[in-house]
């Protein structure tokens, strides 16, 4: 069998949109993934489609797919979970745009169901890292996704999809499918799913393989970040992979690019748990064997997860945050003092607990608050934030931010308030057999 | 003073409340010395965190490691109130860390 070339054209919902059309351009690719679900847009989406505010999928994506679509070669294989809540509305929008592009025409659209567990997810499921059930969660419960592995994906293209939208599949699994379903490798076989998974789990960040999230001082060198290349995988019929970009685009591709995607976000690199394999990341091995080129080989699997993970989105009320900035002589006190107002009003005129409101000096130490820097900042931002079901007490913390104007510290300016609703994720774990992931043929 | 920084490059990523950060010296012969600075206890107090909330993976064969944060990133990435929610920024503090010797 052939070598199998597959791309990643986004890593993110909200990744730049022309290094996909340079791939479908020049990267003479069989397959171009587009990620585009993190662990919380699902829930997100979720909450949308139920209050009717918009779509319960990812519109960004069919403007994505409209820039690469007039460079796409017709063999070109499309896949990606931005349908989110409703992988069916996305493949029927995408059937539309399809239909209205010359390059479009007879290319038929899949849109893989079954990741929405909130029915089959048993009352007592216990979430993880709590002593609570899922009934605990009562109506905050918005959404209940499994990671689903590739399997469904695979039989939608072997049905002949072109293109393939899902919900929350694994991420790496949505690269795995076409890669496993070129060579033949069968998705019930952890010892099959070992190497697409791999190549997945490198790809699904996109750029953050070709030097996005790496530069850093004089021996981090990135050149041409602006111009960023996505990566490309070429896999062999042994499961041995060689990652590159296409020529002329920015980035680079090193064993440490490569090495730190490896590991990113994995707790225990023995034991990397997806739908389709446990994958043993530690005795992968990387070897440049070009100017970024570079092959990555010995990818193994431990058997599979009996248990897919569950992702639970929990309504979780308003994150508020306002701050107000100080510079020059005395910054930091006059931002302390700031702090010190907010936090005594909370306390002593509204009679609330004022922990709840957390304080942070931005430019200081706000990202590592129990560090204390040596110096004093040139300029610095007081920031004060809390979270709350109750809309009145994050615009209470608003008008208290605001008021530091006139009431607060000498010189402070820049006052910047934001309110979101927020929808907070924890886990909980399903038996692989209560989950029936299946295939609707949409076009 | 050398830190970790001079020896070593590192990423941040995280899981809920957990922030991930692997960590992999530039020279192969600098392993054992990161291996030695990467003492969980050193880290949980430069982490501002209890010690039994670090574990440390060796990945030898990969000439990295793992270094596992627990509870730091203030209920996490869709709940927390700090500036930098998903933690990001942690590899950079990382890198601070004094290596002995």
């Amino acid at each position: 069998m052939s070598t199998y070339r597959i791309g990643a054209g986004s890593g993110f919902a909200g990744d730049r949109f022309e290094p996909a059309e340079i791939l479908a351009a020049r990267g003479d690719l069989d397959a171009l993934v587009f990620e585009c679900l993190a662990e919380r847009t699902i829930g997100l989406a979720q909450q949308r489609a139920a209050t009717a505010a918009g779509a319960g999928f990812d519109r960004l994506f069919l403007d994505r797919l409209a820039g690469a679509l007039p460079h796409l070669s017709s063999r070109t294989r499309v896949l990606t979970n931005a349908g989110a809540a409703d992988p069916i509305g996305l493949a029927r929008s995408v059937v539309d745009l399809l239909a209205a592009h010359p390059r479009g025409a007879g290319r038929r659209v899949a849109a893989i169901v079954g990741d929405d567990v909130a029915a089959q997810l048993p009352a007592d499921a216990r979430i993880t890292g709590t002593d609570l059930t899922i009934a605990d969660l009562g109506d905050r419960l918005v959404s209940a996704n499994a990671y689903i592995g590739a399997g469904a994906a695979m039989r939608a293209l072997e049905n002949g999809a072109d293109v393939v939208i899902t919900g929350r599949m694994g991420d790496a699994a949505l690269f795995a499918a076409p890669i496993a379903v070129h060579h033949g490798w069968d998705d019930s076989a952890p010892d099959d799913m070992a190497a697409p998974t791999l190549v997945g789990h490198l790809l699904e960040c996109a750029g953050q393989l070709t030097g996005g999230y790496f530069a850093d001082g004089g021996r981090k060198v990135v050149p041409g970040l602006a111009t960023l290349g996505f990566p490309f995988a070429d896999v062999a019929s042994d499961g041995v992979a060689e990652f590159g970009k296409v020529e002329g685009t920015g980035g680079l591709i090193s064993r440490a690019t490569v090495l730190e995607q490896l590991l990113y976000e994995i707790d225990d690199p023995a034991r990397y748990k997806t739908p389709d394999a446990t994958l043993d990341l530690g005795d992968v091995r990387i070897d440049e064997v070009g100017a970024d080129r570079v092959r990555v080989s010995a990818a193994s699997a431990n058997g599979r997860p009996e248990q897919l993970k569950v992702s639970v989105g929990v309504r979780d009320g308003y994150l508020a945050i306002g701050s107000i900035a100080y510079a020059g002589r005395g910054a930091r006190e006059r931002a302390e003092l700031a702090l010190r107002i907010v936090r005594e009003r909370w306390d002593v005129v509204h009679g609330r607990d004022p922990l709840e409101v957390r304080a942070d000096l931005q430019g200081y130490n706000s990202l590592r608050p129990w560090h204390v820097p040596v110096g004093d900042p040139a300029e610095v931002r007081a920031r004060l934030s809390l979270r709350t079901f109750d809309r009145s007490v994050a615009a209470l913390l608003h008008r208290e931010v605001e008021a530091l104007y006139t009431n607060g510290p000498a010189g402070g300016g820049g006052a910047d308030l934001s309110l979101k609703e927020t929808v907070g994720i924890v886990s909980t774990f399903i038996d692989r057999d209560r989950v029936a992931p299946r295939v609707e043929m949409v076009s | 003073m050398t830190t970790l920084g001079d020896l070593a490059h590192a990423r941040a990523g995280d899981k809920g409340d957990t922030s991930i950060l692997v960590v992999a010296p530039y020279e192969p012969d600098d392993y054992a010395r990161v291996d030695d600075a990467l003492r969980a206890e050193r880290v949980a107090a430069h982490f501002g965190v209890d010690p039994g909330n670090v574990t440390i993976h060796p990945v030898p064969r990969l000439g990295a490691f793992t270094v596992v944060v627990r509870d730091r990133l203030d209920g996490g990435v869709t709940r927390s109130r700090a500036a930098d929610p998903h933690g990001k920024t942690l590899s950079g503090h990382l890198l601070d860390l004094v290596v002995e010797g």
